[in-house]
């Protein structure tokens, strides 16, 4: 469903990606990992349609097309989805109206009826209860004073709602308390469908207790340079990055 | 909230929606303005002795003004020898149903989306509408009648209720309070009357719909709005106009009288032709607009929305004269293209313990120009007097421009006043999120535009508020990317 190969991109004259490659089939989850700058949000961006990040070679493909070439909301429509790393306020409009000119947005895209307030409702009642939100967040104004638990689990909600095809999770789990932690990987396990992708960017093991992945990577100066399952994310805890630098450094 | 989305797909098709010319065969005065015009004007409209010296008592003050050009906004001269002063539809109809209106203006009203029969019916919305300077078509008044309560043409009140209009025509705003106001005094056209007599709620909210009509042709309303003790009345006006080459000038004069315990509530949606992307065309808005809250807790509210016009210049302000009394201003003005809006609000703090609000959003994009002017005076005697401003600027892209003018003199020091004002951008940032759940650009602009303005949509009715965010809408469009 996504192919990534070679891709180069940089922001603000500065090259963050170095030829990455990744492979997602429909279904699996895919765990990056890397230290801090190595790239991780970059390549989030970069499969968003960031325009500041200048994509300087290589290919994308999502589902059969080149993703590119796709304007972000274009992309969104497909069924791609970015939570973000640091989600953004607007003031004003509320969460519901929001999600409704969004959902309404991409359905439109497939050619589908928009929903009428009742059904939105009562679809936006199933996925709260989905990550156990509280109905007065979804007449607050997005995002705004949330806290940065409420924000990221606002986040799933929002993916509960618009349910893509590939979701990409940026640190999702920091700054989330231990129950919210539960509830949110619970949010994402009940929309794994076997068709639905994830690809779940974090620092921590400990989500993947959770969110159980079929991949794991390591992403380390703008490629991915290694590869495992689910026990190379217990050997990165317990060991660190050095021993990935000092492999890479060896290899070049 | 579902009429967002239907807002949003009517931003896409249209360049300037309302713009075309409807056919109604004018009754115009001769191009130009002496006494002989005042005379004509005055004539045409059968009014009384009183009233035709009160407008030539008007023109000779005017004529010994100069034209204002302390606000912030910059345009050719005008040429008030090159505007014809009166137009009149010529079938002058006094119409019983709705039957009997001019199949051109009913084909105008339909264009325009406000059925008269639709807002009767569905709203429960009594229109004046008034198409260049006659009204058409009263509807509801015997409802209202019932209630004792009037409204009419300013034109049909001169002759009904001549007690009214001597005592209040200009008791708010006098003849000689300002260049653009002198002039409308001499040479107003029409307008609309309402009274509420004491103790009574008005059911419904009183509208009216101006339009400028006939090429050329100054507009100059004049309303009038009395609230007898303990009575509450909404009033709305909303403005749509067609397209246009030369420029237009309009001046109206809004006064309202709140008495001892009233509530009038004023709102305006205001989309004159704002004109063409170079700047070509367009109206020239100079309004006056006042309220005096006459006696204790009386209130008055305006709130307006102002999208339109290739030059704003405008100030709904109020005396606050009772003690305890209240006076808010909500206001979204946007501007984009060549467009130059100076607006703002006074507020006069004259009794004790008196309170007002200033909320105004200023929306700027593309190359225009969008002030802020806003006096509050707090008098000697306005003990325990407060304020509270706030004073919010909005710009899109970055050749536009924002500036605000507050302007506070404190005269009694128990008095307390705040001001506080913000400047911001439609953040990228922004606009990424909401691309990145599949709403496109121009609607993720909408959207937040919409969300910055709220506070003042919420203070408009629901259907007016509808209306507004269409606007809202219609002159954002093109403004990213
Ligand atoms: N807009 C930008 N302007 C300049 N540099 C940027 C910009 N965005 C990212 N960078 C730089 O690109 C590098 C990679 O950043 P990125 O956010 O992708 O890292 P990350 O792997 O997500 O890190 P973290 O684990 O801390 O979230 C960093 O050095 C960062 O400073
Ligand atoms: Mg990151």
């Amino acid at each position: 469903m996504l192919s990534i190969k070679d891709i180069k991109a940089s922001v603000e004259g500065k090259q963050i990606l170095n030829g990455l490659n990744l492979e997602v089939k429909p279904g699996e989850v895919h765990a990056i990992m890397g230290p801090n700058g190595s790239g991780k949000s970059t390549l989030a961006s970069v499969l968003a349609g960031r325009e500041e990040f200048e994509v300087e070679g290589g290919t994308v493909n999502f589902l059969g097309k080149d993703l590119l070439d796709m304007s972000p909301e274009d992309r969104a429509r497909a069924g791609m989805f970015l939570a973000f790393q640091y989600p953004v306020e607007i003031p004003g409009v509320s969460n519901a109206n929001f999600l409704k000119t969004a959902v309404n947005e991409v359905r439109k895209s497939r050619r589908l009826a928009p929903y009428d307030s009742k059904e939105f409702l009562k679809i936006m009642k199933e996925k709260m209860a989905l990550v156990e939100m509280d109905k007065a967040m979804t007449q607050r104004s997005v995002n705004e004073g949330f806290s940065g638990g409420e924000k990221k689990r606002n986040e799933i909600f929002q993916m509960a709602m618009l349910e893509p095809t590939l979701a990409i999770l940026d640190e999702t789990d920091s700054g989330l308390d231990i129950d919210a932690l539960r509830i949110v990987s619970n949010g994402v396990n009940a929309l794994r469908d076997g068709n639905r992708s994830f690809i779940v960017i974090t620092h921590y093991q400990r989500l993947l207790d959770y969110i159980v992945p079929d991949f794991v990577h390591v992403l380390y100066k703008g490629r991915i340079v290694k590869s495992g399952t689910k026990e190379l994310a217990l050997e990165l805890e317990e060991k660190g990055y050095d021993w990935i630098k000092e492999e890479v450094a060896v290899g070049a | 909230m579902s009429e967002d989305l239907k807002i949003l797909d009517e931003v896409t098709n249209s360049e300037y929606k309302y713009g075309f010319v409807s056919n109604i065969e004018s009754d115009n005065a001769p191009k130009g303005l002496d006494e002989s015009t005042v005379r004509f004007i005055s004539a045409k409209k059968n009014e009384p002795e009183w009233l035709l010296e009160w407008r030539l008592k008007s023109f000779r003050h005017w004529l010994t003004l100069e034209e204002p050009t302390w606000a912030n906004v910059h345009y050719p001269k005008i040429d008030f020898q090159d505007i014809i002063y009166y137009s009149a539809p010529k079938k002058k109809p006094s119409l019983n149903s709705l039957d009997e209106l001019d199949p051109e203006i009913k084909a105008t009203f339909d264009k325009l989306g406000i059925s008269l029969i639709e807002q009767q019916r569905l709203a429960g919305v009594a229109v004046d509408a008034v198409i260049d300077s006659v009204s058409v078509k009263t509807t509801f008044r015997e409802t209202l009648g019932e209630l004792g309560i009037i409204f009419c043409s300013f034109s049909e009140a001169v002759h009904d209720h001549p007690d009214l209009i001597k005592k209040y025509l200009g008791s708010v705003i006098p003849h000689t309070d300002n260049y653009y106001a002198a002039l409308n005094s001499a040479v107003f056209s029409d307008g609309s009357f309402c009274y509420i007599p004491k103790g009574v709620r008005c059911p419904m909210e009183l509208s009216t719909y101006f339009r400028i009509n006939s090429a050329g042709t100054g507009q100059f309303e004049r309303t009038l709005i009395i609230a007898e003790e303990g009575s509450f009345v909404s009033y709305l006006e909303g403005c749509t106009a067609p397209m246009r080459d030369e420029n237009q000038l309009h001046a109206a004069i809004v006064e309202i009288i709140s008495h001892t315990d009233a509530t009038v509530k004023y709102s305006t949606v205001q989309n004159w032709y704002p004109g063409d992307k170079n700047g070509k065309g367009g109206i020239y808005n100079f309004v006056t607009k006042r309220g005096i809250c006459m006696g204790d807790r009386a209130k008055i509210s305006w709130t307006q929305v102002e999208t339109g016009s290739a030059i704003t210049w405008k100030y709904p302000s109020v005396i606050l004269k009772g003690d305890y009394s209240v006076g808010e201003f909500y206001s979204v003005a946007v501007t984009n293209n060549m467009q130059q809006a100076d607006t703002g609000t006074k507020m006069i703090h004259l009794g004790k313990k008196t309170k007002s609000i200033i909320i105004s959003k200023g929306i700027s994009c593309g190359k225009s120009q969008n002030s802020y002017r806003g006096l509050v005076r707090i008098g000697k005697k306005a003990e325990h007097a407060r304020n509270f401003s706030q004073c919010d600027s909005l710009l899109i892209g970055d050749k536009c421009g924002a500036h605000t003018f507050p302007y506070i003199e404190v005269g009694n020091k128990t008095a307390k006043v705040e001001h506080e004002a913000t400047t911001s951008k439609v953040g990228e940032d922004q606009i990424f999120y909401c691309n990145q759940r599949g709403i496109s650009t121009e609607d993720a602009v909408n959207l937040i535009v919409n969300g910055y303005c709220k506070e003042v949509f919420n203070q408009l009715p629901m259907e007016f508020a509808v209306e507004a965010q269409k606007l809202l809408a219609i002159s954002l469009e093109g403004s990213v990317g």
